[in-house]
């Protein structure tokens, strides 16, 4: 009889639309609380590195001289263990996963107002900073 | 004596989904010994907690599976509450119970799928699998991953459900009942499905228990061994009983966790028509866990234990976890031996192995 269950199974599902979604045709529809990649707000942010030191995979490098707030894309596991300690809740975990790459994607964020002094510690040569913003 | 032949089964086999090896010694056709070997992922998850603070080494530990992750971070949260001293809000109890069984039905439901593709049906496999969705969308609405939920935390829960989402949930796992009911058929009296697992790699109950078998393969061979029944969690006030088979083969450890889906569903329901109003956790500022404790809890797979031990720190002394696929492995051994070559991937899968778990 078990024969006859799976063949009707099988025969409507022959009519049914399918299970799968043309993805990335058809864009996945996120849910409220998907914990999809880290943002944060970098103006709020005051470097201070409690994010970094909880980060259970060290995902998350703070620079206070440089006033840089660096990501590893492919190490953070989204756990959200820095969203819930930073003292000025900067941080979110948004919906939307980072993209796909052969590379592992690094974000650096800078604080904006503080760019012309950070200019100068270039020039000064006292510290090295890595590209302001955006995917490397 | 007929001549010995060594066969390698494994790191890489299609119905392996994770890398264990076996040397089976075959005299013909039967297996005469099995050696098993382990250790190609081993990722030293225990080791971690000497740079991990206790309250965020449960992300790493609910990362010990990718399928029973809520058990793992509850057992653990479960240790170091008890280390503690804490105790969980009610509704936080129900909570965990809830996301569990939900994660009983998601792991038993991938297992079904696996052995039907290790039996090459192919159609039955992705059946299962598309009911399995939609516990995995249940797990992505209310905690935001669908296979690491990182919602448990020492003290209680990250996250509350609210009462009508809960509701909503019991809907649509009665829906999803009935196409279980229908799914589930095919395994139970399907000739071909029976054919494959009837009879095969019988465990005596006396077997079961000296080889220390835990979880569903015990409970096939008539081993009553659910930790849910010292009423963990809000497992004390549910109504249930443990599934039990007395064949002890392949077929009685498939029926077995078919049972508990519908068990589980039945769990849910009830828990939802029990779970308080309610804080959700408890603040537990400036103590440090210092003692040892142990947690045991029923994964999907059978019994896990979680030991930790604290020294008044920010950092764990030590932590243990003791995985069920690990305890069932002298089991397997033993039903390799005598078993024909061809149900060998019948008798791995049906321990429903977990190798990372095992590694840690
Ligand atoms: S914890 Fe918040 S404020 Fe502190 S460095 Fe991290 S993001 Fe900035
Ligand atoms: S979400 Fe978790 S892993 Fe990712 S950066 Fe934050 S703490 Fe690190």
């Amino acid at each position: 009889m078990a024969n006859l269950k799976i063949g009707g199974m099988i025969l409507r599902s022959l009519f049914k639309k399918p299970a799968t979604q043309m993805y990335p045709v058809i864009p996945k529809e996120w849910k409220e609380r998907t914990r999809g990649r880290i943002e944060i707000d970098i103006d709020d942010c005051i470097f201070c590195g409690i994010c970094a030191r909880k980060c259970p995979t060290d995902a998350i490098t703070v620079n206070r001289t440089a006033k840089t707030w660096t990501i590893e894309r492919m190490g953070c596991v989204q756990c959200s263990c820095c969203v819930d300690v930073c003292p000025k809740s900067c941080l979110n975990n948004v919906a939307g996963y980072t993209s796909p790459d052969v590379v592992k994607i690094v974000d650096t964020f800078t604080k904006a107002e503080e760019t012309p002094q950070v200019e100068e510690a270039l020039k000064s040569d006292a510290v090295s900073v890595p590209e302001a913003t955006g995917a490397e | 004596m007929a001549k010995r032949t060594i066969i390698p089964f494994g790191p890489q086999h299609p119905v392996l989904p994770e890398p264990i090896h076996l040397d089976l010694v075959l005299e013909d056709e039967t297996v005469v010994e099995a050696i098993p070997q382990i250790g190609y992922i081993h990722r030293g998850l225990e080791k971690l907690v000497e740079k991990n603070e206790w309250p965020e080494m449960v992300y790493i530990i609910e990362r010990v599976c990718g399928i029973c992750s809520f058990g793992h971070g509850w057992g653990y949260c479960k240790s170091v509450e008890g280390n503690l001293g804490v105790e969980v809000p009610p509704r936080a109890e129900y909570l965990r119970t809830i996301w569990h069984e939900l994660g009983r039905i998601h792991s038993h439901l991938l297992w079904l799928g696996l052995l039907a593709d290790g039996f090459g049906f192919e159609s039955l496999f992705m059946h299962t699998w598309r009911l399995r969705e939609t516990i995995l969308d249940i797990f992505e609405e209310t905690t935001g991953g669908r296979i690491i939920f990182s919602v448990c935390k020492v003290g209680g829960l990250r996250k509350d459900v609210s009462n009508e989402t809960l509701d909503k949930i019991v809907v649509r796992l009665r829906g999803l009942e009935k196409e279980l009911k229908e799914l589930t058929e095919v395994f139970l009296d399907d000739v071909s499905v029976k054919n494959r697992l009837v009879g095969v790699g019988a465990l005596t109950k006396e077997e079961a228990t000296s080889l220390g078998a835990v979880g569903p393969v015990a409970r096939g061979s008539g081993v009553s061994n659910d930790v849910r029944q010292d009423g963990h969690g809000a497992y004390g006030e549910l109504d249930f009983e443990p599934c039990l088979e007395e064949g002890g083969d392949c077929y009685a450890r498939c029926k077995v966790r078919i049972r508990e889906l519908f068990q589980s569903i039945g769990l849910i329901a009830q828990a939802v028509s029990k779970i308080p109003d309610g804080e959700i956790a408890v603040e537990i500022k400036g103590t440090h866990p210092a003692g040892e404790f142990v947690g045991r809890m029923e994964q999907p797979r059978g019994e896990a234990y979680y030991y930790s031990k604290g020294s008044g720190q920010k950092f764990l002394e030590r932590i243990r976890v003791r995985t069920p696929t690990n305890a069932n492995i002298p089991a397997l051994v033993k039903t390799l031996a005598g078993s024909d070559l061809a149900d060998v991937p019948m008798l791995v899968l049906t321990i429903d192995p977990c190798i990372s778990c095992t590694e840690r």
